[in-house]
């Protein structure tokens, strides 16, 4: 068993047996529920308001090369510099030319889930950077030293105390129970860190192809200091964020805040074009981009999953998913859990390793209910399903269907092998089934007809 | 080897080479245009001023920012010399400009004008700052600042409390509206930051319970003129 399914069953096993922890995600989800419907009832017609969003990234990402092309022309004449990376590797590369170049003291990140596919802070760290993250839940993760739980609220797991104890053991900040006192503690820490960093590195939500500006979506005023205090600012994109137009935003920014977190609009969302510009008294010298591939062209060439690449990242889809709230964040082991996560993932990772996130799913579409761009979430987890089974079956896979083929087209051998089987139907009730042992504990099987269907249909027909 | 973008361009357009289909669609308009400006299924933003003012005033409230309407200019500075007064300021920011500087002269703390090159650490010190505004969205209770209006990137989020002074007119009804006025107004000469704020700084990252004025300010004013 590849280890990445083996850790998964793992910890899917532990947690789903968790019930204080199930319970407490629960409720951590409630209030986003309530929000969420309020909001929602503010559109005047939310299916309406899919439609176009849907469209509007269907359009930037169907025509991607000429979409990109307009971008880089318009980012450049801001007088941002452009960086292209293939792979992870490339992009850590680049990011850490940047550094050693500037003679990098402190750099300091905004929450961006492209610097955790590509592993950016270990990398960093390794060639002796210092980097703090800035959003308070990744802030929380990198002192716990674990991955984000949820690619919109990186420590909905943790609870209150544990994050006072992590203060007090890293900040040595006096213990507390509020919220309010936990989230002062960070923000003072965190104040003097941006005035002291060389370096900024945000991601960004959107690429505006028609003004060349990226468009960061916050709530907590982090990223806005990320982009205004450092002396150079590093934003890390997916080629896929692009966008057509500007006025597209109009629809994407409010829908990305009621779908992901139930508000009107996102605290700040904040359009960047270029570093500091004459007679601006604060901001950046300089302004660069790195636009990522790593495998998202291999998603962009598979047509019928291409709609996977319109993904805003709101987190919809992990917010209503049964088995996210029942297995955890963690346990798929991904950059990006939930139902997205277990889609993407194959594709970026492989299928052959991933191809278990595709089982990870009721198939009862509350992801693609939930999808403000309308991605058909459940049916790309039955169509990677297929895919794996044709690209790399397994061994019960090929046993399965070559003994199925051999005996279908034999309607002798199909009559023996039925009167065998209903024969030895009690026996089996007796005996310990492999993967039957839940189900038959409380489970009697019924009892065997006298005759098959077809000898039933022959007595009663002919 | 080629370099990293060829690379990515040709891929792309191999890919793109087999056709995806479009999505589905709910509506029974066949293509929707997402640059209609009205978009008459979006949140609501007032078909009048009147009405718009009304909804501004709801999602400020809601948001848990301060709205101060005023009739004119001389009680605007009487409001912003109260709340001075009030939250017993030492030390405000402001961005200079012909709305602002009356309203810094009715100190009596100490004011001091943030447009030159400044100091980070002087600005993290001040208690509040002053900023002017490109328009307000209705819709969504959102102020558009930019790098031009609000003196630079760092002066409208680096102090503890924000305020804004603005004219009723500056109000529009909804985002596609204050996006359209932004390129009418600056072409392809934007200011390097553009930030619509919505509300006081928040975060929700503990047990997913609001904490207003996580990095940003805590407290958001809208002093309106008009």
């Amino acid at each position: 068993m590849d280890n990445s399914k083996a850790i998964f069953l793992k910890e899917a096993t532990v947690n789903a047996a968790d019930g204080v922890q199930r319970a407490f995600i629960s409720k951590a989800l409630g209030g986003y529920y309530t929000n969420r419907d309020l909001q929602k009832a503010r559109y005047r017609d939310w299916e309406r308001a899919r439609d176009a969003a849907s469209m509007a990234k269907w359009s930037a990402v169907n025509d991607l090369a000429n979409v990109l092309e307009k971008f880089v022309k318009n980012f450049e004449r801001n007088g941002g510099v452009v960086h292209w990376a293939r792979d992870a590797a490339e992009a850590r590369d680049i990011i850490l030319k940047i550094a050693e170049d500037a003679k990098a003291k402190a750099i300091v990140k905004s929450k961006c889930m492209t610097s955790e596919e590509i592993h950016l802070n270990d990398a960093l760290e390794k060639a002796g950077f210092g980097v703090v993250e800035s959003d308070l839940g990744e802030f929380i993760q990198q002192l716990r030293g674990e991955a984000p739980y949820h690619f919109v609220f990186p420590c909905m797991h943790v609870k209150r105390e544990a994050i006072s104890e992590l203060f007090t053991k890293h900040l040595g900040t006096a213990p507390t129970d509020s919220p309010e006192e936990l989230t002062m503690i960070a923000r003072r820490h965190l104040r003097q860190l941006y005035v002291d960093a060389d370096i900024g590195i945000t991601g960004a939500n959107f690429l505006v192809a028609e003004t060349g500006q990226i468009s960061i979506t916050e709530n907590e005023g982090n990223a806005r200091l990320t982009a205004a205090l450092p002396r150079i600012h590093i934003a890390l994109s997916g080629i896929e964020k692009v966008v057509n137009e500007l006025d597209d935003l109009s629809v994407l920014l409010p829908m990305l805040a009621t779908a992901g977190a139930g508000q009107p609009m996102t605290c700040y969302n904040t359009l960047y074009s270029g570093p500091r510009k004459k007679g601006e008294c604060d901001g950046p010298e300089e302004f660069h981009i790195v636009l990522l591939d790593n495998a998202r062209t291999r998603l962009l060439a598979d047509p019928e999953q291409r709609d996977a690449l319109h993904c805003i990242r709101c987190g919809a889809c992990l917010n209503v998913c049964p088995i996210f709230k029942n297995i955890g964040g963690l346990a798929y082991g991904t950059t990006y859990q939930g139902p997205i996560g277990s889609v993407i993932t194959p594709h970026l990772r492989g299928l052959k390793q991933w191809n278990h996130l595709s089982g990870a799913s009721s198939l009862c579409g509350a992801c693609t209910d939930a999808c403000p761009v309308r991605i058909d979430l459940h049916h790309h987890l039955l169509h990677n399903r297929r895919n794996a089974a044709k690209e790399s079956p397994t061994l019960f896979d090929r046993v399965f269907h070559n003994g199925f083929n051999f005996v279908i087209k034999r309607p002798w051998l199909f009559a023996a092998g039925g009167r065998i089987f209903r024969a030895s139907l009690p026996l089996l009730q007796k005996l310990p089934l492999p993967y039957m042992g839940a189900w038959m504990k409380t489970r009697d099987l019924p009892k065997a007809p006298t005759q098959s269907f077809r000898e039933q249909w022959k007595h009663d027909h002919v | 080897m080629s370099d990293a973008r060829t690379d990515i361009f040709a891929r792309i357009r191999e890919a793109l080479k087999v056709k995806a289909p479009k999505p589905h669609l709910k509506a029974e308009t066949s293509s929707p245009n997402t640059s209609v400006a009205a978009k008459p299924w979006l949140p609501d933003g007032g078909e009048t001023a009147e009405d718009s003012l009304l909804i501004l005033a709801e999602q400020l409230a809601k948001l848990k920012a301060v709205l101060i309407r005023v009739p004119d200019h001389a009680s605007a500075a009487k409001a912003f010399a109260e709340l001075a007064t009030t939250k017993s300021w030492k030390k405000v920011a402001y961005h200079g400009h012909e709305l602002t500087r009356p309203l810094a002269a009715t100190l009596t703390c100490e004011a001091w004008e943030a447009d030159a090159s400044f100091d980070k650490q002087k600005l993290e010190g001040s208690d509040a700052g002053l900023t002017t505004c490109e328009s307000i969205v209705a819709q969504l209770g959102s102020i558009l600042v930019s790098s031009r209006s609000s003196g630079g990137r760092a002066l409208s989020v680096l102090p503890h409390v924000h305020v804004v002074i603005a004219e009723a007119s500056q109000v529009v009804p909804d985002l596609g509206a204050a996006l359209a006025l932004v390129k009418a107004r600056h072409g392809t000469d934007m200011p390097s930051m553009l930030s619509f704020i919505t509300g006081p700084s928040r975060t929700g990252d503990i047990e997913r319970i609001l904490v207003l004025g996580a990095h940003g300010p805590k407290e958001l004013f809208l002093i309106l003129v008009g």
